[in-house]
């Protein structure tokens, strides 16, 4: 059952067996796209209620707690909310951009999948050029939220969408600076050959202090640059309203919403790829058995399991610190994390170089 | 599954989205006010349009941006390589930051960082 790149290989050979080539090809390019409209879905409503859970039990107080055992199926009912809500429009917008931002929301958020690898050899594309494309693809995320702050024509929605524009590029930079760091010790850029490279122990134990620098760099920057709390300046609910998405509603807002944490599973997923070793078990050096027994948990178990636990991190950030203001937030960035950053990359060069990780 | 992957992610998107906007027009009951369109604002008559100058600023920051995103790209080949090239890439990278960062302490000089 956790098996995952069994069953797909299963699937494969069934269709090769049962279809000609070119007929088993579509047939499998389909059942990819449905699974992956499917783990859209099920990741979305998995990640609000899991967020108000988590928000709630942080506050001293249960949270939803009506539809479902113990409020699990609140989302879903959400969800029924938003499909039979009316989707309006402005007179005034831009409505071509306005219906187009959303889509392009979506469609990065969706293509940030490709490269990642979910379980051992199950991967949609493992391109070499991996750890690149996400951070190419990632930056198109911003057009849709300016597109959408642009056609409003709502002044909030202007401003929201400057503020986050602004936020995401700038830490964008730091982001790209911590992956490099990775890059550095495990020379390829294939996400499949970073994750091997951690064979006998996780970057984040591996590679001393420097590395341990480089993820509490990526984690500040993903924070900020997936418009989350302590950095959510793009819709500050107190002087904003809703930020870039004020105007939208109905399935078009739902649409912002389940890209916006999908994204946040991304990060948290490239973050786990990256630092703790993806679907890579527990591995200490060469203590045999131990690696041995660590192999028994499913490859799957261990990449959702890294992830949620990053995503739970994320979570607790927003309810220990206070939101910054946006001097402040960009005095942060560049004033310290991209210099830190920097400095960090040349430290991470002489480890590589005199090979003193383990 | 190969390059295709990006052709079939993209098409989920888009039908997932649309299909999504087609099921709730199905379900949605249409009602028609004139105050309905227009934009949200606390239920005050908007003032102006929005269409029009805002901080520079976010130019500036824009700008600099651009620049240290094209060296960060710059780097990924470099980074690529450093273990086989050894001691050589250190110095080059160290060279290639002390004429970045200079360029960066001239922006911060400037007051380009700074918000206002």
């Amino acid at each position: 059952m956790w098996n995952l790149a069994g069953i797909s290989e299963s699937i494969q050979n069934g269709l090769n067996r049962a279809l000609s080539p070119a007929w088993a090809l579509t047939v499998e390019m389909i059942i990819v796209g449905i699974s992956v409209i499917g783990l859209f879905a099920v990741l979305g409503l998995i990640l609000v209620i899991m967020e108000r859970k988590v928000s709630a039990y942080m506050q001293v107080r249960l949270g939803p707690n009506r539809v479902g055992p113990k409020g699990m199926l609140q989302s879903l009912a959400d969800t029924v909310k938003l499909l039979v809500k009316e989707g309006l429009t402005p007179d005034k917008a831009d409505k071509f951009l306005f219906n187009l931002a959303p889509f392009i929301a979506m469609i990065a958020s969706m293509l940030l999948l490709v490269p990642i690898g979910f379980a051992k050899n199950f991967q949609i594309w493992d391109l070499n050029i991996g750890v690149l494309y996400l951070a190419a693809i990632s930056s198109v995320s911003v057009i849709s939220i300016l597109m959408a702050g642009w056609s409003s024509n709502n002044k909030y929605s202007l401003l929201g969408a400057m503020r986050s524009g602004a936020q995401i590029v700038s830490y964008e930079l730091s982001a790209g600076f911590s992956i490099l760091a990775i890059v550095i010790l495990s020379g390829s850029l294939r996400i499949s050959d970073i994750v091997m490279a951690q064979e006998n122990g996780w970057w984040i134990f591996k590679g001393h202090i420097p590395v341990l620098i480089a993820f509490v760099i990526f984690l500040v920057a993903v924070t900020a640059e997936t418009n989350r709390a302590p950095f959510d300046l793009a819709e500050a609910e107190s002087e904003l309203t809703a930020g870039f998405h004020t105007e939208y509603s109905g399935m078009k807002f739902a649409l912002f919403f389940l890209a916006e944490y999908v994204n946040v599973f991304i990060v948290c997923g490239i973050g786990a790829t990256l630092f703790l070793g993806g679907w890579m078990p527990l591995h200490i050096g060469t203590w045999k058995a131990f690696n041995h027994i660590m192999d028994y948990i499913p490859s799957s178990i261990w990449f959702f399991g890294k992830t949620f636990f990053l995503i739970f991190v994320i979570m607790w950030f927003r309810w220990t610190f206070p939101r910054l203001r946006i001097d402040q937030l960009l005095n942060l960035e560049w004033k310290y994390l991209l210099p830190i950053s920097m400095v960090n990359i040349l430290l991470i060069t002489l480890v590589a170089i005199m090979q003193w990780h383990f | 599954m190969g390059s295709s992957s990006l052709i079939v992610l993209a098409l989920a998107a888009i039908v997932f989205s649309a299909g999504a906007m087609i099921v709730s027009r199905i379900f949605v009951k249409r009602t028609t006010n004139p105050q309905k369109g227009e934009p949200y604002e606390c239920g005050i008559p908007t003032e102006g349009s929005p269409w029009k100058q805002f901080s520079v600023g976010y130019y500036l920051f824009a700008l600099i941006f651009l620049i240290f995103d094209v060296e960060l790209i710059f780097l990924y080949p470099w980074a690529v390589v450093v273990k086989r090239v050894g001691w050589t890439s250190l110095i080059e990278i160290i060279i290639f930051f002390f004429i970045l960062f200079m360029g960066f302490l001239y922006a911060h000089k400037k007051g380009a960082l700074k918000w206002m």
